[in-house]
């Protein structure tokens, strides 16, 4: 099993025709994934390795009945990629672009407010159902399917990491979702953790946060209350100085609040694992989740 | 992005927000000039540097003749003012505001900030005004004001007046703190901000409002459609490492330690930064490549790291996705060959295209170091501080 994306997830590409459209396209298609459709307004009616590109999701969404969208929109224009998206009835989302204004990014949550749709990300390397299907720009090898651990994560390249410790210990993964680096995003913690809890496959959680905001703290309440299954937590970012934003657009300590250190602790106050030295994280996942 | 006080107050004026008659000044003879203009004494002098508590430090200061606002503007520029945002080395003074005092009944706190957790825009205002608005939340949360304005639906009368009625406005200075709240609320969605701060705002001793103090923030992601306000970018304020990294797409924040690192990915870059600092060493930057640099940007990243006089030893740790192991090594060598290499150098490669890198760099026959996963990394770091 999995969550959000499997075997019947058909992928549309917005921006397929730019160059990291194009490149990842290729990579998720090698990887297996279904990618049914492009969309590049004003290149409707061409192919890009066979696959037909439309000028509007709606009319790719209705000729090739694609369920999820990946997009590699350029930040100006990516708020509008996503709504149209929405608007176009897709069920899930899933927002590459890095750089999106904070602003836009607000006006998406409320609009998606009552919608169906679920977004995940931006900035953000996507989601992938190891052996089933890739949506995102995470290689795609260092992944061993048929579970049992879920993987969430803020972050990109934090997560190729852990995954590959986790592999290299011998332990698959069922779902790995980044949930992206900005702000405000779509889907966050709790959603996975949530889903995670449900999937009948998924034995234990990998969680991986950083500074600022307050997303893990609420997750770690959520945990608390909600999650039995075994969860091993990683936060990056106990050197970083306040005020200053560390790369992601969300990763910045504001006066007191969003410290790795409080994170860290409102984790373990939660009963989560939480491995304080990243190179050791896969023995500890090995230790914790041997059980599992 | 940062502006300074003068440029927020000259924004300020463009939306009909009240403020003190003043002019910025770059030497004691304009401030003398800016005063005389103003007519009246006393007359408030204010440091212009990108860092707040500037009034405890010393850098605002009350004169009561030209010749006192000389000798003040002559002393706070080129001075080096401490603030608790400053840290201990404190920042040159460069240029200072001249402004009419006030008779001042009483101080209030207003500001709008991007909620992240409600993904609405939050407006805060308190009667405590004049004090660090972090204290009042954690000491007299009740003496904030909270108001979500959902930025689809855009602020809404209702929203005004739970503002001034927190406050306790009534009459005049109710209807004025309305139209100074819808005014700074479209100054902050026309421009992107991610901070607009009035701390004081004041009712003067004739009972109007008058913002003393100016302070906005820009989200760095909105610039390409605020070309005005990259204009007002002061690189002065600026670590000249990090405005030199700046131009080349290069996330880099300069720290106090020795040990340089780059890493590809801001989430892997600040912790390989707690792994330095597990390993018994100080990271000395923050440098994330990026997930799609070239071999250029890894260039110009090493040559960054190295111009860092404190830097003793350098890691590498790269997780190759988009960003290949063969590009990063490609990179490298060409940084190495152009500005050599003094300093121990250890790499640690994962992922895309990882045996082709690694025999870039073992047949460049540079001096490195080379590191199996991340916990021989973090040894080999440890061992460099050690040496």
């Amino acid at each position: 099993m999995s969550i959000f994306a499997d075997n019947n997830t058909k992928v549309l590409v917005q921006g397929i025709t730019g160059r990291e459209g194009q490149f990842h396209t290729r990579q998720c298609v090698d990887y297996g994934t279904q990618v049914v459709a492009g969309v590049t307004p004003g290149k409707g009616g061409q192919k890009m390795d066979g696959i037909p590109v439309f000028n509007t999701v709606a009319d790719a969404r209705e000729q090739t009945g694609a369920n999820c969208s990946l997009i590699f929109v350029p930040p100006p224009f990516a708020a509008d990629a996503i709504l149209e998206a929405v608007d176009a009835g897709i069920e899930l989302i899933v927002a590459i672009t890095e750089g999106i204004p904070v602003l836009d990014m607000m006006k998406v949550k409320s609009y998606m407010q009552n919608s169906p749709s679920r977004l995940i990300g931006p900035n953000c390397p996507g989601i992938i159902t190891p052996g089933q299907c890739k949506v995102g720009i995470m290689p795609g090898p260092i992944h061993k399917p048929g579970g049992p651990i879920g993987v969430v994560s803020r972050s990109g390249t934090l997560t190729y990491e852990v995954v590959h410790q986790l592999t290299g210990q011998g332990i698959g993964q069922t779902t790995c979702i980044g949930i992206g680096g900005d702000p405000v995003n779509g889907t966050n913690f709790i959603d996975c953790l949530a889903a995670f809890q449900e999937d009948p496959e998924t034995k234990g959680i990998v969680m991986v946060g950083e500074i600022g905001g307050s997303a893990e703290e609420e997750a770690a309440g959520f945990i608390t209350e909600k999650v039995t299954k075994p969860v091993v937590g990683f936060i990056a970012g106990l050197t970083a100085p306040p005020g200053r934003r560390m790369g992601h657009a969300g990763a910045i300590i504001s006066g007191k609040s969003g410290t790795a250190q409080g994170k860290i602790e409102a984790m373990e106050a939660a009963g989560i694992h939480v491995c304080r030295d990243l190179g050791r994280l896969g023995e500890l996942c090995a230790k914790v989740f041997s059980d599992a | 992005m940062k502006i300074h006080e003068y440029q927020a107050k000259d924004l300020f004026k463009q939306y009909a927000i009240p403020i003190p008659e003043g002019r910025v000044a770059f030497d004691a003879e304009e401030a003398k000039q800016v005063a005389a203009r103003l007519g009246a004494f006393p007359v408030v002098v204010k440091a212009q540097i990108h860092a707040g508590g500037r009034g405890k430090g010393g850098g605002v200061k009350l004169a009561h003749s030209l010749d006192e606002v000389g000798k003040i503007a002559g002393r706070l520029i080129g001075m080096n003012l401490v603030t608790h945002q400053t840290g201990p080395e404190g920042r040159l003074v460069r240029k200072v505001l001249v402004e009419e005092g006030l008779q001042i009944e009483k101080e209030l706190y207003f500001s709008i900030v991007p909620d992240r957790a409600t993904a609405k825009v939050v407006i805060m205002a308190s009667r405590a005004g004049g004090m660090d608005i972090e204290e009042v939340a954690e000491k007299t949360p009740e003496k904030i004001v909270k108001v979500y304005v959902d930025p689809l639906a855009g602020l809404q009368p209702h929203h005004c007046r739970q503002v001034a009625f927190g406050l306790g406005l009534t009459g005049a200075l109710m209807k004025a703190m309305t139209q100074l709240t819808t005014q700074l609320y479209r100054l902050f969605m026309d421009y992107d901000c991610s901070l607009v701060e009035i701390n004081p705002l004041v009712i003067t001793a004739g009972q109007q409002l008058m913002a003393l103090d100016a302070k906005i923030n820009f989200d760095d992601n909105a610039l390409f459609r605020h070309k005005d306000i990259v204009e007002l970018r002061d690189l002065d304020e600026e670590d000249p490492l990090e405005v030199e990294a700046s131009k080349y797409n290069l996330n880099y924040i300069n720290l106090d330690g020795n040990v340089g690192n780059m890493v590809n990915g801001a989430g892997l870059a600040m912790a390989t930064m707690d792994l330095i600092k597990l390993a018994g060493a100080e990271p000395a930057n923050f440098l994330d490549v990026g997930g799609g640099a070239n071999a250029e940007m890894v260039e110009n990243g090493f040559r960054i790291i190295l111009s860092d006089k404190n830097v003793r030893g350098i890691l590498i740790n790269i997780f190759g996705g988009i960003l290949r192991c063969d590009v990063l090594a490609e990179g490298v060598v060409k940084a190495a060959e152009k500005t050599g290499i003094n300093v121990p150098v250890v790499v640690r490669m994962e992922g895309t295209n990882v045996e082709e890198g690694r025999r870039i760099l073992a047949e460049s026959g540079l001096n490195l170091i080379s590191a199996a996963d991340l916990k021989d990394a973090a040894a080999k770091v440890a061992e460099i501080v050690k040496s």
